[in-house]
């Protein structure tokens, strides 16, 4: 936090009608904070420091507040992201179904261990708690989407997608187009 | 399967288009709430006393008598419905949002009526990304429809619903954790009384509900609570989404009766055991939940009554089936180190008990644990439960003691037999290879 802050950061433009739209709705600006994250974190894969300064002062918080929920919650992250965060379940159900030996492939093919990032920043791994898909485990979960039954082919061919830049189809997209 | 006719909440699962409002109305939606504000909202909340409704978030309590309790000159009431699933085994609401959010947001809104909520918010976990889009998509038809906003289908009764999205927190399924949650601070546990339903989000009135509990509301409401009970028992009545996972015929999401034998269940439900496996126990309502050997869960009913006589719980109904194959010291792992992490941290038995559990059977695993260790993991738990502010820590120590007591040689076989070198014995050593 040694940096100086950028005092002119601000949402604009979508963003900003968004975040106003979610102050309005809210009952409290207090209780907008958590959805204002997420459309900053949406805009920019992270909340940098400049955000929570500008956030707290519209909202009349302090920014310990911002913070304490920002570090609360797992998703909310505070510093730049890899381009595809590969979060795979290592909770029971994904683990009885094998979860191991596939976070150990992946590892191998990407040549980090759970928690870390590749050298170019494209892909990190991280282990998560039950993702609520346990009868499709094991499973990982790349943004908003869902991978299931992973063999290590499977991860293989997603990894590969990736690499291309052009993301294999996640199963949950099954009905999207309906 | 010839299970059709106890497909109330699932009748819709599977259909490309059924999340679609016209789909949904071509099926006959949004009738319930039309004729819920004929019939006045001590009726509806009279009938789903009658039908005999209980809470499906977990602890089972009956969804009729928890909204009388919210008094009765309220000015301000909210509703909340509970999409936090995040239990352990448990993926039933994901599929009620993904194939029929009209259902759930029907069924919410006819419970946000029936306890005169102005405001409603449907708290959907952070990792269930496109479901979010899903409902928030279902919310946007039902407000261009009229089903949503002031003034509702000309009934007078006007309602605003916000999606809210959670940012990856357990605990935050908890009702007041949720409820601090929606109010932009940690999801921590409130302590209990007073009771949400009468302080909670903002200090009002506040009631919580989880996902499956206001889906079933309209069907009760079109159909009446006796057809409600023909399926299910007298106190466990209707039917149940059972969440199964694990190495059967056919996991997935099952709705079954309440009362079927697990036994029933087990082999026309689930298809038994896959190629090669075989059953070694039963977890019936997720994580949580005190452990089953195969031969208990074979004599049991899935219905609350049962479930508690044979020292479990029916839960979430998030079942678990753990095959042969399994070290069930390494699953107790998995779990310790789940709620170690998902503790919120206010109680010290919680904090500081999970951590210790998590500790010791990591020890164990490793080889370096004692017999005096088993005995210790029996104290903390003894120190943890019944004592803290919600029941996440009582959580932790009901899988972790009947994993002990039901599967104790499992756990003796790692202990290090004590030699004169003090080192971890082959035997535990060979065990861990
Ligand atoms: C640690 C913990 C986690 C919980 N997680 C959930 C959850 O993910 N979903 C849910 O509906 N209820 C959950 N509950 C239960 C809720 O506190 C609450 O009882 C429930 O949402 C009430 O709704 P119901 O009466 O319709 O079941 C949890 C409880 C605890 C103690
Ligand atoms: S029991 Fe655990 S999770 Fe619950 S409030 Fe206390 S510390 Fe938090
Ligand atoms: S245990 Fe992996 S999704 Fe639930």
């Amino acid at each position: 936090m040694s940096a100086p802050i950028d005092k002119n950061w601000e949402l604009t433009g979508e963003d900003l009608a968004r975040f106003e739209a979610v102050v309005a709705q809210y009952p409290t600006k207090r209780s907008a904070l958590m959805p204002s994250l997420w459309i900053i974190q949406d805009r920019d894969g992270y909340v940098c420091d400049a955000a929570v300064n500008w956030l707290a002062a519209q909202l009349e918080i302090s920014e310990a507040k911002v913070r304490e929920v920002m570090s609360f919650y797992f998703m909310y992250r505070d510093t730049p992201q890899a381009e595809y965060v590969l979060q795979v379940c290592h909770n029971i159900s994904c683990h009885v179904m094998g979860a191991r030996p596939v976070i150990t492939h992946l590892e191998k093919r990407l040549g980090v261990r759970l928690g870390e990032t590749t050298p170019d920043g494209k892909f990190a791994i991280e282990g998560v708690e039950c993702l609520g898909a346990c009868g499709m485990g094991p499973c990982l979960q790349v943004g908003k989407h869902l991978y299931e039954h992973l063999t290590n082919d499977k991860i293989d061919a997603i990894l590969e997608s990736m690499r291309r830049g052009e993301p294999l189809r996640a199963d949950t997209d099954r009905e999207l187009e309906a | 399967m010839s299970h059709e006719q106890y497909k109330i909440l699932s009748r819709r699962f599977g259909r490309a288009d059924a999340h679609n409002l016209a789909a949904y109305e071509a099926d006959g939606g949004y009738a319930a709430l039309r004729k819920s504000f004929e019939m006045g909202r001590e009726a509806v909340t009279e009938e789903v006393k009658n039908a005999g409704l209980r809470g499906r978030g977990g602890a089972g309590f009956p969804t009729g008598v928890k909204w009388g309790f919210v008094p009765k000159d309220a000015e301000t009431v909210y509703f909340m419905v509970n999409a936090d699933e995040s239990e352990p085994g448990t993926f039933k609401d994901r599929y009620l949002i993904d194939y029929d959010p009209h259902l759930v947001l029907e069924g919410s809104i006819i419970s946000s009526y029936a306890v005169r909520a102005e405001l409603c918010v449907i708290y959907i976990r952070g990792e269930f990304g496109w479901l979010i889009d899903r409902m928030q998509a279902a919310v946007d038809e039902a407000y261009a429809k009229g089903y949503l906003g002031k003034d509702i289908l000309g009934s007078g009764y006007a309602l605003e619903v916000i999606v809210h999205k959670g940012a990856g927190a357990y605990i935050c399924g908890e009702e007041t954790g949720l409820i601090n949650s929606v109010t932009g601070r940690k999801g921590q546990p409130s302590i209990k009384p007073p009771f949400p339903a009468v302080q909670g989000f903002l200090d009002k009135p506040t009631i919580v509900n989880n996902v499956e509990s206001v889906a079933a509301v309209p069907h009760i409401v079109t159909n009446g609570a006796a057809v409600y009970r023909e399926h299910g028992t007298e106190k466990s009545a209707g039917t149940k989404l059972f969440s199964v996972s694990g190495p059967v015929r056919n996991p997935g999401v099952h709705e079954i009766p309440l009362g079927l034998p697990f036994r029933e269940f087990f082999h026309e439900w689930l298809g038994g055991m896959a190629d090669g496996e075989e059953l070694k126990a039963v977890i019936v309502g997720g994580s949580s939940v005190p452990i089953l050997t195969a031969d208990e869960a074979m004599n049991i009913n899935l219905d609350y009554e049962s479930c508690a006589e044979a020292g479990t719980m029916l839960g979430s109904g998030g079942m678990i089936i753990v095959p042969g194959r399994c070290d069930m010291v390494e699953l107790i792992q998995v779990l310790m180190h789940f709620y170690w992490d998902e503790s919120c941290g206010q109680c010290t038995p919680c904090r500081e008990g999970t951590g210790w559990l998590h500790r010791l059977v990591r020890k164990l695993r490793r080889g370096e644990g004692t017999l005096a260790d088993l005995d210790l993991i029996e104290k903390v738990c003894s120190g943890m439960a019944g004592l803290t502010i919600c029941p996440l820590s009582d959580a932790a120590v009901m899988p972790m003691r009947s994993f002990l007591q039901k599967f104790r040689p499992e756990f003796e076989a790692l202990v290090q037999v004590q030699d004169d070198t003090g080192s971890p014995s082959r035997w535990a050593r060979e065990i861990r290879s």
